[in-house]
């Protein structure tokens, strides 16, 4: 792998492998009774978050505890960056404290390409603006091959906000390099334009999306984009591209139903169908450490070997 | 004191010249043209053969940011910039602070030009009181000031009613109205073209229809008054065909295209460096497509001028998230390399229709002197070299900013000097001009 994770734009197939593989190694760790490994010990790892986030930072934070780095948190608030100082002068000054990493949450596109081109630590990208989120498409990855082992020549269907969802491009990027076939299902008022050429299928139809699908992933309706006018209502959004388990029974009778979070219940998917059988959530957010670990031991110059000293 | 610029190519088509012939200046004027002039006690500027020499250059679309973002530009660099690039006049957009809407912004422009003693500067003045898009600016006092144009620019003329109003009240002035086409609701936050490229990396699209549709609206209220409009940086195909239909039917329409959006596309926002805040501009570099169309329409004769938006802005403010920086990129010292080397070149455009892209078209529309080199014309004159090596070196550039994505790029033509009413105010040191 490259010096830092900037997206899955930037990983090769192999690449990928390596990552699942190892996380498969580092989820046995999340199931000893003390769950510490010394891998990273005297690493230190920055978390510096200019977007809330609960799931993502806490499940770095953990994977990184779980490897002995030296971790913390720093939230900077969008507030506090309009008359605060630049993104760049705040890394260079965590620079000059010499950590080995740093994971960033950043609101526009890009940010983690400008941090990677001024400093010398490495880059994890936490999800960028519209851009990537390659810690989550790994983990999804990683979730999907466990419940269907192999990813070339399955149906995977993304329905919701494509238009400003990073977990779509991650995704896309990630599985159409396995060979999977995907389709992406929207308004037309959230499908960026010229997203077929990343080699998706674009439909408004969640039927044709969902039928005969082995995974269906559902992307979150931001409530601000009510704002932009870009669908009516949340009830017609609902209705027109709800998860629902009638569209459910459309889908493969083994299919399993993702959701990187956080959910809005009634409004990109029902509660039931959430919670139900098909649900895979909750494995996803477990899983995510394990990828994590993976991501931070593999980019730390780690060796197969040591993984599970 | 008389010069004689003596051997070389002169390609003047306002006057239907293009040979080898000396040009003989006496003070700031062009005193004779012909074939072998007698020395008559001039200096001799030795014109290297291959050299061409053509009425001096005029960027209609420039920046200079003083007064108010001296930090960026001020007059003073930014004409040495322009002299550096060729040109001898340029005319400054009325986006600085405060906005250039009255005598008193206009004046103090042109006193810091005459103190630089540089480039020529011919400010253009606000449609509308501080830009607001409320109320029309004192235009007659802009004009008596030293105005030659009125334009919004950094935003389109707010309102179809206003825009009515400016072309019918500019036309009193024989004044054109110089349009920066956006519709603001299409562009909304947008920071790229809107296209593949940006749909990948995650950036709020720009669509091109933006463009096209006010310029259309213009386009039809300049065939509603009879007001002279000229679109300014165009980039989008659309707006092309849009200029077409409107010469077609008459309208009094006229369009200017950047070096920058002739050679580049919205590829440059992933690569070489991906999000490079020196791709960002507005309007935003198009598709491949867009960009082919810009060089038809130089080649078909549907462009009138090449103007830069030279947009200087300081090396801080571009190194920001991509969304947060400033629109726009400098111009002035990169355009004549660009053109010969992607233009002449490429054989898309022959060396007298650049001359008028650079200088004779500008002049015209703006209704000031130059673009041309007969008797008893101010003595402007760029010397060209269409065969000089040049690579782009953004640290050694005249202008206070450094803001370019052609840094580093190897170019073939280049400027070998520039004057200025009869006085050389730029000599290529490495273009081998000999004066004795």
């Amino acid at each position: 792998m490259k010096k830092d994770l900037l997206g899955i734009a930037d990983l090769t197939p192999d690449d990928i492998y390596r990552v699942l593989e190892t996380a498969d190694a580092m989820r046995e760790v999340g199931r000893r009774p003390i769950k510490k490994v010394p891998t990273l010990r005297g690493k230190t790892v920055v978390n510096l978050f200019y977007e809330p986030s609960t799931r993502t930072r806490t499940s770095f934070e953990i994977a990184e505890k779980r490897l002995s780095a030296d971790t913390l948190n720093v939230a900077v608030s969008a507030s506090s960056v309009l008359k605060g100082e630049t993104l760049v002068d705040t890394a260079m000054n965590i620079e000059a404290m010499s950590p080995d990493m740093i994971v960033l949450r950043h609101a526009s596109s890009g940010a983690c390409h400008l941090l990677s081109r001024i400093c010398k630590s490495r880059i994890i990208n936490a999800g960028d603006g519209m851009h990537e989120h390659p810690t989550q498409a790994l983990l999804d990855a990683f979730t999907i091959k466990e419940h269907k082992k192999d990813i070339a020549g399955l149906k995977i269907a993304i329905v919701g906000d494509l238009l400003h969802s990073r977990v779509l491009r991650s995704n896309a990027l990630l599985l159409t390099k396995l060979g999977a076939e995907l389709w992406v299902c929207g308004p037309p008022t959230l499908v960026p334009p010229g997203i077929e050429c990343l080699g998706v299928r674009v439909t408004t139809s969640v039927d044709e999306a969902v039928r005969d699908a082995d995974v269906i992933m559902m992307l979150r309706i931001q409530q601000e984009r009510m704002q932009g006018a870009f669908f009516p209502s949340l009830r017609e959004y609902f209705n027109v591209f709800g998860m629902t388990k009638e569209r459910v029974k459309l889908a493969k009778p083994d299919t399993i139903i993702m959701h990187p979070g956080p959910m809005n219940r009634g409004v990109e998917i029902a509660s039931d169908v959430a919670d139900g059988p098909y649900s895979v959530i909750l494995e996803q957010v477990a899983n995510g450490v394990a990828v994590r670990m993976a991501v931070l031991y593999l980019l730390a110059g780690g060796v197969e070997d040591e993984a599970a000293a | 004191m008389k010069r004689l610029l003596k051997g070389g190519r002169l390609v003047d088509p306002a006057n239907g010249r293009d040979g080898m012939f000396d040009v003989l200046i006496d003070g700031d004027r062009i005193a004779r043209i012909g074939r072998d002039l007698p020395l008559d006690g001039a200096t001799v500027v030795e014109i290297p053969s291959g050299y061409v020499v053509c009425p001096g250059l005029i960027d209609m679309h420039v920046h200079l940011r003083e007064p108010g973002q001296e930090h960026k530009e001020t007059v003073a660099t930014g004409t040495a910039a322009a002299v550096v690039g060729g040109f001898t006049a340029v005319a400054c957009m009325p986006n600085t602070t405060p906005v250039n809407d009255n005598a008193g912004v206009t004046e103090y422009m042109l006193k810091k030009a005459a103190e630089a003693n540089l480039a020529r500067v011919y400010p253009i003045g606000a449609v509308s009181r501080g830009q607001k898009g409320e109320q029309l600016a004192d235009i007659a006092e802009l004009k008596r000031a030293g105005c030659v144009a009125i334009t919004d620019d950094g935003r389109p003329v707010a309102t179809a009613l206003l825009m009515r109003r400016a072309l019918e009240y500019a036309s009193m002035f024989d004044m054109p109205v110089i349009e920066h086409c956006e519709e603001q609701t299409l562009k909304g936050d947008g920071v790229a073209h809107e296209g593949f490229q940006a749909s990948s990396l995650g950036l709020r699209g720009i669509p091109s229809e933006a463009e096209s549709i006010m310029a259309l609206r213009d386009i039809s209220l300049s065939s509603l008054t009879g007001g002279a409009v000229h679109i300014a940086h165009m980039s989008a195909r659309q707006t092309l065909a849009a200029v077409r239909y409107g010469k077609s039917n008459g309208a009094r329409v006229t369009c200017e295209v950047t070096p920058h959006h002739f050679v580049l596309t919205d590829a440059m926002l992933a690569a070489p460096i991906p999000y490079d805040t020196n791709a960002k501009m507005n309007p935003p570099l198009r598709e491949t497509a867009d960009r082919d169309a810009m060089l038809d329409g130089l080649a078909d004769g549907s462009i009138d001028v090449i103007a830069t938006d030279h947009a200087p802005h300081a090396a801080d403010e571009k190194q920001v998230e991509f969304d947060h920086a400033p629109f726009g990129i400098t111009g002035l010292e990169t355009a004549v390399s660009l053109c010969f080397d992607r233009l002449v070149h490429k054989d898309i455009v022959s060396l007298p229709r650049l001359v008028e892209l650079l200088s004779v078209n500008p002049a015209r529309i703006l209704n000031v002197p130059g673009g041309s080199l007969a008797d008893g014309a101010p003595a402007d004159v760029t010397i060209l070299a269409p065969d000089l090596s040049v690579t782009v070196v953004a640290a050694t550039m005249k202008s206070k900013s450094k803001n370019t994505p052609f840094d580093g790029w190897q170019l073939r033509g280049g400027v070998a000097g520039t004057i200025v009413g009869g006085r050389v105010v730029y000599i290529n040191e490495s273009a081998h001009l000999v004066i004795s």
